[in-house]
């Protein structure tokens, strides 16, 4: 067993932390806000160069054919910067997508343009309040009918692979007369959310079925080391600010009330770190062990930020609560993340469906 | 990464499944079962035998010494077979092999790793540990029972005083002891190591009847105890360094089990809902299952990583306390659910039921997970100090004589 990430995940993972804190700075994130923006296009632009975008892309499709662990510290750096891009949408989620489920066509068309961040996908599931996986939507004789809402970063994606009638998968262009995108107010201010409504838009079908399971899976895990990064980040914010803060003449960081909050979010975070880790593994060698291991990691994930999402906001006190402190975009992602993907109550069922001999079924 | 063995790791777990497959059997205790604590520590001895005849004991203690001398991570993937099996291995025997071997081994002199590491191995000799005082727990350094030399010029040391909790102290051969010797110091300082045989006159153990309804612990009262100064383990004064070695290997040992989730999700599975289904259609159950099976999991691959760091060469410190940490709390939390799900018959099983018996043990039991080997409070000040880098508890003794600390 060598339970631990490779030298070179650990330089990339480091690669894109440094290039996030040169771009991503909290102060761009407050300014991004402020005029209302869809994304932070610039540091797109900057990832794709890195060739982060393409990181697990095929080679033969102009990405570097790494794999989910590769990803995995990808989204750790992400998570941690809170960066405002469209990545789990257009690389985990839409080029996935096509890749395990497309024909050989529409991954030469796709995928090489996802990679170089020239084109932005997204992925089309829920159907308002009601099940977050729904398919209510249709795809007959290329036609598209329905709506998808909310759908993360549709104001600039150019493709939407859609959930439809069947479980399975329709790619959609946005950009056409069929398609009507509105803007939500998104409860996470930069990551900007619409409705869809698709009437006879022009869509064609991704051939292979029965890979929605498969897809979300390794999105979970994604998630998770995404939830961990910004659990990390969230720990790390209220540590400085205890250290600094003088109470009751010493550091708000020496009173024990501080110090076992924040013990009890690392080691939550460990944990969910821990379950990513072995969520990447399985995507990677052992796929029978990927939904408890994708389940696990989503569920422990959730908790890990949404308890250092609020105590860090704690611990700051009334500074927390302003616009110029940072807490608060995290208080913010931690809720979109939560539901995004099926929420907790969702990926209980699947963890104790996949727990072997099934018993765990629900009737 | 690869969570998998390695060729040579598989090997090494075949071969030890196949010597447990073949004598483990023999050994196991059935559940529920209850046996007096002699009984207990014989069938622990005989275990204990077993091993050794087998090369299995002391894995990692070098050949000369009785060992096997590996230095991998076989240790942990046999622990991990053996753990397969409920075998009579509980703190009888592991406070031998996993508290006194390691200190002897590291502040021991040659002559004591000769007469004990072998011996214990071989469980000849069994031990307990006399640490803990009324006054002094959590915090340990403030312990008072006292040693001073003979005045006959023999060198021996004589000891006074009173420890309790003492797991095993009216069953086993030897202790390791800490005790004061300097009052005029700061109480890390003033304090010195021993092992002492625990048939020495004015030693005098009082089990104390627990919650459990059993009585492993006692009160250890020691008055003009004469420890020869041939059974001092590291310098005078520096017996704070030896329990810091004890204390790593207490935590490292009480790491993470794969425990209670899943028998609870069959039994939830097995259990009628009175409206057609099962326990497990119930979401609110659902959902505290999976919680706990992703926090149990979470614990486990957490302590995968842990491991790796140790085969690398690096010591985790304060990071076994997160596993620790972690798992002592969702164990309680998974019994209690256990039990919760038994309904009425959970809290007075019919005849026969030994299931529930061990469940409601369990749930007792969880409770010295929680205080044991570092209480929660304790864990979490050292993952704040050491992991997170925050600021130590206020110290009034710090630097002070120990003989003018108020208590
Ligand atoms: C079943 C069992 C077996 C044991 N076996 C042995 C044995 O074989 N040998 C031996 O020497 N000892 C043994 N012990 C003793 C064990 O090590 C102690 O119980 C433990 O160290 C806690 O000490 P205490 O009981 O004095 O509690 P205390 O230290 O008094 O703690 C009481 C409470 O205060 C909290 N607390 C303490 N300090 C702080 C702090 N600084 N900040 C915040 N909270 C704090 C603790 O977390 C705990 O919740 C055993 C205990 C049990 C339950």
């Amino acid at each position: 067993m060598n339970f631990d990430l490779s030298d070179e995940q650990k330089m990339l993972g480091e690669q894109a932390r440094v290039l996030l804190s040169d771009l991503s700075p909290f102060d761009r994130l407050r300014s991004l806000i402020d005029s209302g923006a869809e994304w932070d296009e610039p540091l797109w632009r900057a990832l794709a160069e890195m060739g982060f975008l393409g990181a697990a892309i095929p080679e033969d499709h102009g990405g570097l054919g790494l794999g989910a662990l590769d990803l995995g510290v990808i989204m750790e750096a992400l998570g941690g910067a809170n960066a405002a891009v469209p990545f789990m949408s257009s690389i985990i989620l839409g080029a996935e997508a096509i890749r395990l489920a497309g024909s050989d066509a529409q991954k030469a068309a796709w995928l090489p343009k996802l990679a170089s961040g020239e084109a932005v996908a997204t992925f089309a599931y829920a159907e308002g309040p009601g099940p977050v996986f729904a398919s209510g939507a249709t795809l007959e004789g290329g036609k598209l009918n329905g709506n998808k809402s909310p759908v993360a970063d549709a104001g600039i994606a150019d493709i939407a692979v859609v959930l439809v009638a069947g479980g399975t998968f329709a790619l959609v262009e946005l950009n056409q007369p069929g398609v009507t995108r509105t803007r939500l107010d998104s409860f996470d201010q930069l990551r900007p959310h619409y409705r869809l409504d698709f009437a006879d838009a022009v869509a064609e079908a991704l051939p292979g079925a029965g890979k929605l399971d498969q897809l979300i899976d390794q999105a979970a895990v994604q998630a998770a080391f995404e939830a961990s990064g910004a659990a990390e980040a969230c720990l790390t914010m209220a540590r400085d600010y205890a250290m600094e803060r003088q109470m009751f003449g010493r550091p708000l960081a020496g009173y024990q009330a501080i110090k076992h909050k924040l013990a009890d979010v690392a080691v939550a975070t460990e944990l969910a770190r821990s379950n990513a880790y072995y969520g990447g593994w399985a995507a990677e060698s052992s796929p029978d062990d990927l939904p408890a291991a994708a389940a696990a990691a989503r569920l422990s994930g959730i908790k890990c930020l949404e308890i250092a999402a609020r105590e860090n906001l704690q611990v700051h006190g009334g500074i927390g609560y302003t616009f110029e402190a940072n807490c608060h975009f995290y208080y913010r992602r931690e809720r979109m993340l939560a539901v995004h993907l099926g929420n907790r109550g969702f990926w209980a069922d699947r963890l104790l469906n996949a727990q072997p001999g099934s018993q765990g079924k629900a009737a | 990464m690869d969570f998998n063995d390695s060729p040579a790791e598989a090997a090494f777990r075949a071969e030890a499944r196949a010597w447990l497959a073949a004598h483990a059997p023999a050994h196991v205790l059935t559940p529920g079962e209850k046996m007096p604590d002699t009984e207990e520590a014989d069938r622990g001895r005989a275990w204990m035998r077993a091993l050794y005849a087998g090369g299995w004991s002391g894995l990692t203690f070098p050949k000369a010494l009785g060992g096997r001398g590996l230095s991998g991570p076989e240790a942990v993937i046999f622990a991990e077979e053996e753990g397969k099996y409920q075998l009579p291995k509980g703190p009888f025997t592991s406070i031998g092999t996993g508290m006194a071997l390691p200190v002897i081994a590291k502040h021991g002199s040659d002559e004591q790793k000769a007469r004990f590491i072998e011996a214990t191995l071989k469980g000849d000799t069994t031990w307990c540990q006399l640490f803990s005082e009324p006054a002094a727990g959590s915090d340990l350094a403030a312990l008072r029972t006292k040693a001073v030399r003979a005045d006959d010029g023999s060198g021996d040391w004589i000891v006074n005083g009173q420890k309790v909790w003492s797991s095993w102290a009216h069953l086993t051969d030897w202790g390791i002891l800490v005790v004061r010797t300097d009052p005029t110091l700061p109480k890390h300082k003033g304090l010195t190591f021993f092992v002492v045989d625990m048939k020495t006159p004015g030693i005098e153990t009082r089990p104390i009847r627990q919650i459990s309804g059993a009585s492993e612990f006692n009160e250890t009262f020691l008055t003009d105890v004469r420890i020869p100064d041939a059974n001092r383990l590291g310098a005078e004064g520096e017996g704070w360094a030896c329990c810091m070695t004890v204390l790593m290997g207490e935590r490292l040992g009480s790491g993470a089990h794969r425990s209670g989730v899943e028998p609870l999700i069959d039994y939830a599975a097995a259990t009628p809902d009175g409206h057609g289904g099962t326990m497990l259609d119930d979401r609110a159950i659902r959902q505290q299952l999976a919680e706990a099976l992703a926090e149990e999991q979470g614990e486990r691959f957490f302590q995968a990583r842990l491991r790796t760091m140790v085969s690398k060469g690096e010591n985790p410190g304060a990071l076994a306390g997160m596993v620790k940490l972690a798992y002592a709390g969702r164990y309680q939390k998974t019994n209690g659910l256990a039990l919760e799900l038994r309904g009425l018959a959970g809290i007075a099983p019919e005849a026969g039921d030994t299931a529930t018996g061990d469940v409601q043990y369990d749930y007792i039991y969880s409770t010295v997970m929680r205080i044991a080997g570092g209480a929660d409070e304790v864990l979490r000040n050292q993952i704040a100090e050491r992991v997170l880098g925050m600021p130590g508890e206020v110290r009034m003794d710090k630097n002070v004589p120990f003989e003018t600390l108020k208590g």
